[in-house]
């Protein structure tokens, strides 16, 4: 090498790490209310044997780690590093060349640097560098390596429970990165050293010991049920059958459990239970899977496996032939991306098959599952459903892709497909902010709690940005979404930016414009709200 | 008149005030939030441009109240749940003043425009009051809304 040429160290100094104004390799974070969530409480970290089961807090100065902390993360990311192929590629592959930058929903309405994915995904990577590469031996910090430290566990408690794991940076990613495995993986980690958030804690347990996520018992989930059946019968005249855990039925439900607890999932569940009447549907409810989201998938692949194998137990118990899903978010994820090898393949059920139309689902050969959009749209294109779009007439309807069916699934046209089929009035919003490009309800993969709410309206702003956007130009009233999390908390991330826009799911809108055999003369949506005239 | 020298030196002011806007972000963001091109990938830059413009035309020709607080709400609603003190996400209508002085600066040493400068100081002051306002609304609403989900999901335990 000749004289003239630069020292590794020279060339490494004139090197311009982005972004360069601040020291981001500091770690000191200040949690302030409003802006982060609640640890898990003992009880139900103990109950799933989960590690260091304590009372604290992220506002704890000391948050009671145990001693040997560092070398309990550093072999857990070593052991994931051999295990997940993916993630070591993660580590290495990224070039930084800021295409994620301002594609996250958190940076875009905090401003805060870190929320740029391929910095939060550094804050894991200065480590990784650090311990587990030659470059930080070689260039020390200039390689953009740090130690571990406590603060370090503090600042990845901070940004990675602000990543709803939505996944619209990878979208723009030239290599790929999963940013969503990255937050996964750093939650993992995490958690075993007893960090980790009620929000996430709780539910599981509660999936665990009921089957659904607020803990209601098999009796309330009946009794919500028959109450839908009631009510229903009072919008349309018409008593529908909803089985609950029928042995031998043709085909298995799996919803989130919002839907039968929740407002305003409850009106989709309506619209579930007057279609699968009309058309004479074989299937049943479970009381033992009556959970679709897996809240297990936002900390821990294990727990993510375990609230899963719920799914095909109980397939397998109840002899169906298939299953149907509802409208939920991650849980497709988890289904299409992680189901058939967490625990399938599931080769004691059939390759879906419509019992109405004859469509066979060869997309979902592997899993089995079909989306209920899926399913609808094909009844809807075999011209098996009679429809009354002017019973939607009093909705200007737009459509949130929610992010996970858009982007995990590839569930884009399916569900418009429908919303044009029942309704006179759909605008879409801007392009850049639906489809691939959905932007997050921002209170994703546990985050939509109430302690959490500053966050959550940042999170949320670039999304009801678009919504006013509609509202201002075509006169929009209704946002329809098919996830759970975006019923709960797109109400009041509207409410916030933008206002006099009511949330609902497309099922929903179907059963306002589904026309059923022997109805009586209907005068209200499923809402009770009038038609227009 | 004064009028006509801010409605002359307008681009200058109105670029500067949204440039100090942008400041009081980490410098890596408000980069960012300058490219204002595109109003849906870059919401905060894009509204905070679009409102100021539009707070300053209001502020010298109509200097109509009811409108000036639209406007104003747009931004504070913004800084109210971000990362800022009450003083940084409701203040920022005040450095309008030192950028119009500093723009103005020669006229302001002339003192011919004693006056009127007086009023664009007192009008400042108005807005900042506004602003204060607007930013307690928007944390009430915050409240109120985290209260309405307490609420509910106690309820549904209850029920």
């Amino acid at each position: 090498m000749s004289e003239s040429k630069l020292k590794p160290e020279e060339l490494a100094g004139n090197i311009k790490y982005e972004p360069k104004e601040k020291d981001w390799l500091d770690p000191s974070v200040e949690f302030k209310h409003g802006v982060f969530n609640y640890s898990g409480i003992p009880k139900n970290v103990e109950y799933l044997q989960q590690p260091n089961p304590r009372k604290w807090q992220p506002t704890d100065k000391d948050w009671q780690l145990p001693e040997n902390w560092k070398q309990i993360i550093l072999e857990g990311l070593r052991d994931r590093l051999h295990r997940f192929r993916s993630l070591q590629i993660f580590m290495d592959i990224c070039v930084r060349c800021g295409a994620c930058a301002d594609k996250c929903h958190f940076f875009l309405g905090s401003g805060d640097p870190k929320n740029m994915p391929v910095l939060r995904a550094e804050l894991l990577r200065s480590v990784y560098r650090n311990d587990f590469t030659l470059a930080s031996k070689l260039f020390g910090k200039f390689s953009g390596s740090r130690e571990l430290t406590v603060d370090v566990i503090k600042e990845w408690f901070y940004y990675f429970f602000q990543c709803t794991q939505c996944r619209r940076c990878s979208v723009f990613c030239p290599y790929g990165i999963d940013t969503a495995e990255i937050t996964l993986l750093v939650r993992e980690l995490l958690n075993l050293i007893g960090i980790n958030i009620d929000w996430i804690i709780t539910p599981v347990a509660n999936s665990f010991r009921t089957g659904n996520h607020l803990g209601i018992q098999p009796h309330g989930f009946k009794d919500s049920i028959d109450f839908a059946v009631d009510e229903l019968e009072q919008i349309t005249g018409i008593k529908v059958d909803a089985p609950i855990n029928k042995k031998g039925a043709e085909i298995l439900f799996i919803t989130p459990s919002a839907d039968y607890f929740g407002t305003p999932h409850y009106y989709t569940l309506l619209g579930y239970l007057a279609l699968f009447h009309e058309i004479g549907l074989d299937y049943t409810w479970s009381s033992y899977a009556s959970e679709g989201g897996n809240f297990g998938s936002f900390i821990s692949h294990d727990l993510m496996k375990s609230l899963n194998a719920k799914i095909y137990a109980e397939a397998k118990r109840l002899g169906v032939k298939w299953i149907l899903g509802g409208e939920c978010g991650h849980m497709w994820r988890v289904i299409h991306q992680y189901m058939d090898t967490l625990n399938g393949p599931a080769d004691f059920l059939e390759v879906p098959v419509s019992p109405v139309t004859g469509t066979r689902f060869e997309n979902t050969r592997s899993t089995k599952m079909v989306h209920i959009c899926e399913f609808t749209a094909d009844l809807i294109k075999n011209n098996k459903i009679k429809l009354d779009k002017s019973r939607n007439d009093h909705r200007k309807i737009t459509f949130h892709d929610s992010c996970n069916p858009a982007r995990a699934l590839g569930l884009i046209e399916e569900p418009r497909y429908i919303i044009k089929n029942v309704c006179n009035n759909f605008f879409e919003m801007p392009e850049n902010t639906i489809k691939e490009q959905t932007f997050c309800c921002g209170s994703g993969s546990g985050l939509g709690t109430d302690e959490n709410f500053e966050m959550r309206m940042r999170g949320g702003l670039p999304r009801a940005n678009a919504v006013k956007f509609v509202k201002e130009k075509h006169g929009v009233n209704f946002l329809g979404c098919i996830c759970a999390i975006d019923k709960a908390t797109l109400p009041p991330l509207i409410d916030y930016w933008v206002g006099g826009v009511d949330v609902g799911g497309v099922h929903e809108l179907v059963g306002n414009a589904l026309i059923m055999n022997g109805e009586k003369e209907r005068t209200t949506d499923l809402r009770g709200e009038p038609f227009s005239e | 008149m004064i009028k006509e020298l801010l409605i002359k030196n307008k681009s200058k002011i109105v670029d500067k005030w949204i440039q100090s806007i942008y400041n009081s972000y980490p410098p890596e963001a408000s980069k960012f939030l300058g490219n204002r091109k595109d109003r849906f990938g870059n919401p905060v830059g894009y509204i905070i441009a679009d409102s100021a413009e539009k707070i300053f035309d209001e502020f010298v020709n109509n200097n109509n109240n009811e409108r000036i607080k639209l406007l104003l709400k747009e931004i504070i609603k913004i800084r109210a749940v971000q990362d800022f003190t009450p003083s940084q996400a409701a203040g920022f209508i005040l450095s309008l003043k030192e950028v119009i002085y500093k723009e103005l600066e020669l006229e302001v040493k002339s003192g011919n425009y004693f006056n009127e400068f007086i009023l664009i100081d007192v009008g400042i002051d108005n807005i900042a009051l506004m602003s204060f306002d607007l930013f307690m609304e928007a944390r009430e609403k915050i409240f109120q809304l985290r209260t309405n989900e307490i609420r509910s999901r106690s309820m549904k335990i209850i029920d």
